[in-house]
């Protein structure tokens, strides 16, 4: 676990020395998590450490968006002013990038509801939180549970 | 300590706490785990977003106790330093799905670019016929983008760095709490793809969301966020600079 933290961190400080190189405005974590996925591929496999690591940070990603998103309270003035036009502007343009991807998508890989539920695990340590996310996942989606794909055709 | 002082000074202390890191950090943390626990109560539910919530409150203990935001960021900073280790972590689940991803390459490459797209002219089309500033449009251009990406953008086409940041979260919020009903109407089941729209539309925010309902939407939202921010590192700014 903590060699694992270890090594997310050295990751994270090559983005940043070759985001400060080259002045690009690609975030350093951004680059540091390009060089780590490139760094797994060609490993062909995930330290177990590493593995650990990332789980436990990426179970609980919401809370490190909370510092910045307390900033909000700076700008209630000028939000409030402009309250309808930007209010609006999100919700539609988030609600439009969410449909075409996913329309675009069901049209092109074809809809699978089987999907993480009967097939090969992806990893020995996810296999069993899959499952577990899988039952409760059921109760959110509205359409009945997964079938298996020999019956869906 | 002084002669004649009997019990201990309740103002002093809270003087004394509220000045060191230890009050920021303990009041983000103690909010979010209060917030995360009335989402599993709730059956992670949408609307019941632990992000929302533990802002709410940190924002109404702030203004309450007149604490401003700056010394409440000595502490939090601690959080907000492992969002980028956070973001490197996310190439872990993306290793695991590398052979499949591969072969998926091109239409979640399109999927992405339209998705980008749209969610620009959307915005910036609607904030202009609502008669949002100049800069606030500028601020706009970026929201899918995950959000420090978003705020070097905004900079480059005359939009607010600090605005941009808002708007940014503003979005991962509202994703988070129509991915679920809206993916549901649009028929979507299989989880990579449902991931996928989310992390598009709504980077981190939504990923986080997405995780928390199934590890493969959690790991194709990583994805698509992650191609977002660098499709929109690329790009972004010379279509700011076009429709601007």
């Amino acid at each position: 676990m903590i060699r694992g933290l270890a090594l997310l961190l050295v990751f994270q400080s090559l983005g940043e020395v070759i985001v400060k190189l080259s002045r690009s405005v690609v975030p350093g974590p951004v680059v540091g998590m390009v060089l780590l996925f490139i760094f797994l591929v060609l490993r062909k496999q995930t330290p177990e450490s590493l593995g650990k690591a990332a789980d436990g940070l990426l179970a609980h990603l919401a809370i490190f968006y909370i510092p910045a998103a307390v900033g909000v309270m700076l700008y209630a003035r000028e939000l409030a002013e402009q309250g309808l036009a930007w209010v609006l502007a999100i919700v539609l343009s988030t609600v439009g990038a969410m449909i075409v991807p996913a329309l675009l998508l069901k049209r092109w890989l074809g809809d699978r509801p089987d999907d993480g539920g009967g097939g090969e695990p992806v990893d020995g340590s996810t296999a069993g939180q899959a499952e577990i996310a899988d039952k409760r996942a059921d109760k959110l989606v509205a359409q009945p549970a997964p079938k298996p794909a020999e019956d869906a055709s | 300590m002084k002669p004649g002082v009997g019990l201990p000074n309740l103002v002093e202390i809270w003087v004394y706490l509220s000045a060191t890191p230890l009050f920021g950090l303990t009041l983000t943390l103690v909010a979010y785990v209060a917030a995360d626990a009335l989402y599993q109560r709730f059956d992670k539910h949408p609307f019941v977003n632990p992000v929302l919530i533990s802002v709410s409150a940190i924002v109404a203990v702030l203004a309450f106790s007149g604490v401003p935001y700056r010394q409440y960021f000595e502490g939090a900073q601690f959080v907000h330093f492992l969002l980028g280790t956070a973001t490197v972590a996310l190439a872990v689940p993306l290793a695991r799905l590398w052979s499949e991803l591969r072969e998926r390459a091109l239409p979640l490459l399109l999927a992405v670019l339209l998705g980008g797209t749209a969610s620009v002219i959307l915005a910036v089309g609607t904030a202009r016929l609502l008669g949002a500033s100049d800069v606030f449009v500028a601020s706009l251009v970026a929201k899918s983008v995950t959000a420090p990406i978003a705020v070097g953008i905004a900079e480059q086409v005359g939009g607010s760095p600090t605005l941009a940041a808002v708007f940014t979260l503003m979005t991962g919020i509202v994703g988070a709490l129509v991915a679920t009903p809206l993916l549901n109407a649009l028929g979507l089941k299989d989880w990579s793809a449902r991931g996928f729209a989310v992390g598009v539309a709504a980077h981190g925010m939504g990923t986080a969301r997405a995780f928390s309902v199934h590890p493969r939407a959690g790991a194709y939202a990583s994805l698509a966020m992650g191609l977002h921010g660098i499709l929109g590192a690329l790009l972004l700014p010379f279509a700011g600079k076009l429709i601007l």
